[in-house]
């Protein structure tokens, strides 16, 4: 997959509201190349509700989701856009 | 009061005088959208403008009108007019012309069918599952003044089920509603439709997330955050209700069919208002009408004959509201 090829960047956006955090996350996709990938931490409630949202909307896909231990998510996004 | 009665007389007759050297025709002027303000002679012309769409030219007009005829104020209404207050009776014939010439016209008052008013639907609005828009203009183009014999008759349309254009408070309301469907094989079991999910109506149940039928309000978020596209519209369409209305006595509508075409929209809306033409009394809204009769009357002879799929058990309506102040 592509996130062997390239290095995947870390965005933690923990306590960053919405909609800062998916303009965080725009910004940082848009250094990317096509089909890079961006990993991010999302907290739960509303970033988890709009968020994933939005990086569909775009054309981006949510490659992986993964609950960590303080009960956060770490998203593993990769770039879809042209 | 009865003082003010030969004042009116004067008055009607005056404007009908005045009506014919205009060339105004006197039941448009009447059904239409010229609202008698506090003032002598003073108007308020109120604007069709379905969904609260416009073109630039159109409000371009406006502000003319609103300066050349008016005292340069215009005015929102809350059910999406455009508005322009302080206008001359003896200027109708301009205005009207003024609207002719960008293809535009008045709105109505009375007991007639009103514009619809609709939200921006699925055209730009991320929330929203229908064309909110096209179907507005539509039912406008079909209905716009239909006399009901009773009382006015509001129509409106919200894409989603935030219903930002209160359906519930309409003599008729539709609502955009999306009907989502796993497809287990696809699903790769992020969970994402689970966090997503306002309603707690989905949960996992080892890999994959299972819907409680009961609590589904159709929303369709599901199939919006889904990222492999396993959760998808099995089918999408209208939510009407009926027998909503404000005023001095609110009304909460009842939920009556679901995922009706647009055809079967406007089948209702034309057989709705044949129905309260019918069975509606006096000044009454249809709303009064159905609580006369009982809900079940308007099923039988309305929702049933047009084969739509009835929302009929008050249980299949609970999912729709939280409760209030309903004085029970």
């Amino acid at each position: 997959m592509s996130s062997e090829i390239s290095e995947t960047t870390l965005l933690d956006l923990r306590g960053v509201l919405c909609p800062m955090n998916w303009v965080r996350i725009k910004l940082a996709l848009e250094e990317l190349p096509e089909g890079g990938t961006l990993d991010v931490i999302l907290d739960d409630g509303e970033p988890m509700r709009n968020v994933p949202r939005s990086v569909k909307g775009e054309g981006h896909r949510i490659l992986r989701v993964r609950e960590q231990e303080d009960g956060t998510y770490r998203l593993t996004i990769r770039n879809g856009s042209i | 009061m009865s003082d003010d009665a030969p004042k009116m007389e004067a008055l009607k007759a005056g404007l009908k005088h005045e009506a014919r050297k205009l060339k105004l025709d006197f039941n448009q002027l009447k059904s239409g959208g010229f609202i008698k303000q506090t003032q002598k002679d003073l108007f308020t012309v109120r604007l069709r403008c379905p969904g609260g769409m416009l073109r630039p030219e159109q409000l371009q007009t406006a502000a003319r009108i609103a300066e050349k005829y008016g005292r340069g104020q215009i005015h929102l209404s809350v059910r999406q007019s455009v508005e322009i207050p302080y206008v001359d009776y003896r200027h109708f014939d301009d205005v009207g012309k003024e609207l002719a010439a960008v293809e535009w016209s008045v709105a109505s008052c009375g007991p007639r069918i009103r514009v619809p008013t609709a939200c921006a639907g699925c055209s730009y609005n991320p929330n929203g599952l229908t064309d909110t828009q096209a179907l507005c203009a539509e039912v406008d183009r079909r209905f716009f003044g239909t006399e009901t014999g009773h009382h006015k008759f509001k129509i409106a349309f919200s894409g989603c089920p935030i219903d930002c254009f209160r359906t519930r408070e309409m003599d008729l309301g539709f609502q955009g509603m999306l009907e989502p469907e796993l497809d287990e094989d696809l699903c790769n079991g992020c969970g994402l439709c689970v966090k997503g999910c306002e309603e707690d109506a989905l949960v996992m149940e080892g890999e994959l997330p299972r819907r409680d039928l009961d609590r589904c309000n159709f929303c369709g978020d599901c199939v919006k955050v889904c990222p492999v596209d396993a959760m998808l519209a099995r089918r999408s369409g209208w939510l009407a209700r009926v027998g909503g209305k404000h005023g001095k006595h609110p009304l909460f509508a009842y939920e009556v069919a679901q995922f009706l075409s647009e055809e079967q929209v406007c089948s209702l809306v034309e057989k709705t208002v044949d129905w309260y033409r019918e069975n509606g009394e006096g000044r009454e809204r249809i709303g009064v009408s159905i609580v006369r009769h009982g809900l079940g009357k308007y099923l039988e002879e309305v929702v049933k004959p047009l084969d739509l799929e009835a929302v009929e058990a008050p249980a299949a309506r609970r999912r729709y509201w939280s409760g209030g102040n309903f004085y029970e």
